[in-house]
């Protein structure tokens, strides 16, 4: 038994119904019972689809249980085909229904239905969302080319590649595919398939003739891409392009599978944030800690652009796919840090809190964690939550990726001078604790007094403070930065000082101050305990 | 005010004519009782929820909550994994492990309820026997188990469940001769402080069940009266008069009728008398009266559609015609407690569709086809159907927000007003 309270990914059905939902002409009959029709509010809530996903769901009783609870699935299934008319069935379990074993894969081949009937089936006590999303996408994939059916020829023309792993509810799928497509269009490629997103079975059907795949998702797609490397012969690009320097990297990989010339793509400069990052208003970024979690992919991504195109700092870096595990240790080697492998958000905290990061990119979890610890933070993973459904065209792959990503993480920092006026004028009045960057508002990291509660998914429109009971939360939060209480041992004079630390540091500093005095065997720490320990963590 | 709004509606004390009942089996589209871990987790503030079921229930309870991240709240999920379903015995040491975990953690936990899903139940394992156990081996807590399956439950059962499961633990007393109401169902704290106000005023001993902390339970005397605040608690109620308490039989407390027909019910059974009752209560009656005109000019005339969601329905869909003057096309509700809704339902007009169940498909066609101006559905639903032009209330939000008794009579009718505004608002 795992102690859970929060969890990063759903159940594997979830991701077969990722998969499903992406596609047209897909229906997926689900053995659950009427609580897991939860999961159709992911994708008309949080993702603000305009139809229910494509699911059926038998919602088997109690009372079922000693009955015929195989009768009701084939009978679900023929009146979903009936009433929904798609062109392939996907049949299967989730974890209750996997218990009660009435095998929906071999009803499914036995009721007679006139279109192909899939069945995806996990073992959901082991696995999760991401698995089951690839998993179903590899069922697919081979029961809609006939389990590799030979091909016929390539049709003449230009090189052309499959966009593989975009699904619904995926974060930042849907632009990420814009972006990709107009960027291999500008190398002169083009897009044979995108899947499953929009694809139909007809659409799977004719992967094999593309001459090469682009997996943009490895978690959904790289097994599938790995089938058709296998059966036939399609090479993949392997690069994701997150961030300027890997989407160049992606782009001279497809000019060469393509066989045609990336110069003139390369050279034209398409993204800011090389010259952003040069500009002099940057140079306040460098060496900012940051702590990175989230999907393995966008992870160490992340990790990379932080480094090499922003210039900070990694000093924390993780994921909570386990199966991807051995990649984010191999990135975590490369920045002198040891990867943190949970799916444990509290652990996550701790480690967090434990390494006083100056920023945080993780997940919707640690912009909560973050906003918890006062500090800044910003999204670069699933799971997802309707802001990461932004009205506006937001991708995250290929140069206005960059862009994008460029904004987004500076955005919550402190802009350079303002950080120098905190530092120089700490006893302005107005520049009290907890006052954040201005350009933030009132959304700037807080000293928390209460934990907020805040809604991650859209769901309940009504205030928290309607609520039952809108009982104030106490606030187990870690004690934030600068609101901790002073060892003994500090002089009054060197007390007042670090009170004009600003509050984002100072918690640094107070630490470091303590841990240099106690290092030393210094009974008290004064005025120059505190800049000899400023002076010696600087070195 | 020229709304007819009697002071004191009459309740048929006849039988209640059959009205016919659509009941429909197929596809529910409904939560199920591990939701209402949501809002008692804040009610009882030293309680804590431990659910013993899969990823799915972790993600369902995260998803309908919609991730309210406190601190730290007071629930979570001891998930099952493949080794837990090999053989029982590892199943019950691992859910001693997990416990003595928790509650390491949170020394301030004195109640602690073991919630069972689907998957505990589907394997049966047994969790009133590990709820002894634990109780026995932490002596500070006391360990209550329920389940809020998806098999046995729907969405509110599951506060049904819980509150049953602490009926046993409520403590006897003697017969006394000012033995108190005891007003039963989670009600918003605000709510209940108005409520034992108005009681009060009207010299009726009250207490409140659940109580906000788990170490004030109200008690039980031979006889003791209760009178239901929600719709939902057939198995609750069922527990309290097998104890020997007596229900006593009230509209529920939504809107101005609705509250006084319920206060009336204790006022009566306390000797209190309904002059003594209206005094009390009308400077209330006149500010919710006043509250609902401005609704009532852009509900009445409007029609409007239930899908089954909390057992609120039928409550609701009197309070919403009579009130507020809106007609009634269909009042789907999961479950139809005829004894407990006898009164809201016998005040429904006769030609509305009660259903009872679902088959959600079935019912789409019904509402597509009767174009109702108000659709009352879950999440699920009601995006998919505002692309159809279909204007939506998520009937979720009737339970997470206060909407009993006078005081918030106002802000219900506000609830149903509002997608209707919007649509007129907007020109885009
Ligand atoms: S319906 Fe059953 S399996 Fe699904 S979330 Fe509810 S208790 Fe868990
Ligand atoms: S307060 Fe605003 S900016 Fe801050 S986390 Fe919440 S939504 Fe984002």
């Amino acid at each position: 038994m795992q102690l859970t309270v929060w969890t990063y990914e759903g159940p594997p059905h979830v991701g077969a119904m990722r998969v499903a939902t992406a596609m047209r002409g897909v229906h997926y009959v689900l053995h659950a019972p009427q609580g897991d029709t939860y999961a159709d509010l992911l994708f008309t809530m949080i993702e603000r689809r305009q139809a229910r996903p494509p699911v059926t769901y038998t919602t088997f009783q109690a009372r079922d249980l000693g009955k015929d609870t195989a009768e009701l699935f084939k009978r679900t299934a023929r009146d979903a085909y009936e009433r929904f008319k798609p062109d392939l069935v996907m049949v299967g379990a989730s974890c209750t229904a996997e218990l009660i074993q009435d095998d929906p894969a071999g009803i499914g081949q036995t009721i007679g239905l006139p279109v192909p009937v899939v069945p995806v089936e996990f073992s959901a006590y082991q696995h999760k969302e991401n698995h089951g999303a690839s998993e179903t996408l590899y069922r697919l994939v081979r029961a809609c080319t006939k389990n590799g059916a030979p091909r016929g020829e390539r049709p003449p023309g230009p090189k052309r590649c499959n966009l593989l792993g975009p699904t619904a509810l995926g974060f930042r799928h849907r632009d990420d595919v814009t972006e990709v497509t107009r960027l291999l269009g500008q190398l002169g490629v083009a897009v044979n398939v995108v899947a499953p997103l929009g694809a139909s079975p007809a659409d799977l059907a004719r992967l094999p003739d593309a001459d090469f795949n682009v997996v943009l998702y490895p978690e959904v797609a790289e097994t599938t891409a790995r089938w058709l490397t296998k059966v036939y012969a399609q090479p993949s690009v392997n690069v994701v392009p997150l961030g300027v320097g890997a989407t160049r990297e992606f782009v001279k990989e497809v000019a060469a599978l393509a066989g045609v010339d990336p110069q003139p793509v390369l050279d034209a400069q398409l993204s800011r944030l090389p010259w952003y990052t040069r500009s002099v208003d940057s140079t306040y970024l460098t060496g900012k800690r940051v702590f990175v979690f989230g999907d393995a992919t966008h992870a160490v991504a992340a990790a990379r652009i932080a480094t090499e195109e922003l210039g900070f700092t990694v000093v924390g870096l993780g994921t909570y796919s386990r199966e991807r595990a051995r990649e984010v240790r191999a990135a975590a080697a490369k920045y002198g840090v040891e990867a943190l492998i949970s799916d444990d958000h509290l652990e996550v905290e701790e480690t967090i809190a434990r390494l006083h990061p100056e920023l945080v990119l993780g997940t919707q979890m640690e912009r909560h964690t973050a906003k918890r610890l006062g500090v800044p933070c910003a999204v670069i993973s699933a799971p997802v939550h309707v802001q990461d459904f932004p009205a506006r065209y937001s991708p995250q792959m290929g140069f206005e990726g960059a862009n994008v990503i460029f904004d987004t993480w500076v955005h919550p920092l402190m802009m350079g001078l303002e950080e120098h006026l905190l530092t120089m004028f700490r006893e302005d009045f107005e520049f009290a604790d907890g006052v954040g960057a201005s350009h933030l508002g009132g959304h700037a990291p807080q000293a928390p007094k209460l934990a907020e509660p805040e809604l991650v998914a859209p769901v309940v429109a009504a205030p928290v403070a309607a609520s039952p009971q809108p009982a104030p939360v106490a606030a187990a939060a870690q004690a934030p930065a600068g609101a901790t209480a002073l060892a003994p041992g500090w002089t009054a004079e060197a007390e007042k000082e670090l009170k004009k630390i600003p509050f984002f540091v100072r918690g640094k500093a107070k630490r470091n101050t303590e841990r240099f005095a106690q290092e030393r065997g210094l009974s008290s720490i004064t005025l120059e305990t505190l800049y000899d320990a400023k002076a010696h963590f600087r070195s | 005010m020229n709304a007819p709004v009697p002071s004191l509606p009459t309740i048929p004390s006849a039988p209640l004519a059959a009205r016919p009942v659509l009941r429909e089996r197929g596809q529910h589209e409904v939560f199920c009782g591990l939701t209402g871990i949501v809002w008692l987790h804040r009610k009882i503030q030293d309680a804590f929820f431990l659910v013993v079921g899969s990823r799915t229930c972790a993600h369902l309870i995260q998803s309908a909550a919609g991730v309210m991240i406190f601190a730290e709240p007071r629930f979570a999920t001891a998930i099952l994994q493949d080794q837990d379903l090999a053989g029982l015995t590892d199943a019950n040491d691992e859910l001693d492990r997990v416990v003595g975990r928790l509650l390491a953690r949170r020394p301030d936990i004195k109640l602690l309820f073991l919630v069972g899903s689907c998957p505990s139940e589907v394997i049966k394992l047994d969790l009133s026997r590990a709820a002894l156990r634990l109780s026995r081996s932490n002596p500070k807590v006391r360990v209550l188990n329920y389940s809020g399956s998806g098999i046995e439950t729907t969405f509110t059962q599951g506060e049904d469940a819980c509150l049953a499961s602490m009926v046993p633990e409520l403590p006897t007393v003697a017969a006394q001769a000012n033995d108190p109401l005891m007003v039963v169902g989670a009600l918003p704290d605000v709510v209940e402080d108005q409520f034992k106000r108005l009681f009060d005023a009207l010299g009726v001993p009250v207490t409140f069940f659940p109580p906000r902390r788990s170490t004030a339970l109200p008690t039980l005397a031979p006889g003791t009266r209760f009178l239901l605040a929600q719709p939902f608690l057939a198995a609750t109620a069922k527990a309290l008069e097998e104890r020997g308490a007596k229900r006593l039989s009230a509209p529920f407390p939504f809107g101005v009728e609705g509250t006084r027909a319920w206060l009336a019910a204790a006022t009566r059974a306390f000797g209190v008398s309904d002059e003594h009752l209206a005094r009390v209560v009308e400077p209330s009656e006149q500010r919710a009266r006043t509250a609902l005109t401005q609704a009532r000019e852009r509900l009445s005339g409007k029609r409007i559609f239930f899908f089954p969601d909390s057992q609120l329905e039928v409550p609701l869909a009197r309070f919403l015609s009579r009130e507020l003057n809106m007609s009634l096309v269909e009042v789907g509700t999961p479950f139809l407690h005829q004894d407990h809704l006898g009164p809201d339902l016998a005040m429904l007009p006769a030609d509305v569709t009660v259903s009872e169940g679902q088959d959600v498909d079935r019912q789409l066609e019904r509402c597509r086809a009767a174009r109702p101006d108000l659709v009352v559905c879950g999440l699920g639903l009601a995006n998919p159907l505002e692309v159809e032009g279909l204007t939506t209330k998520w009937s979720i939000e009737l339970v997470f927000t206060p909407v009993h008794g006078y005081e918030q009579a106002g802000d219900l009718a506000e609830l149903f007003a509002r997608p209707l505004v919007r649509r007129t608002r907007l020109e885009v």
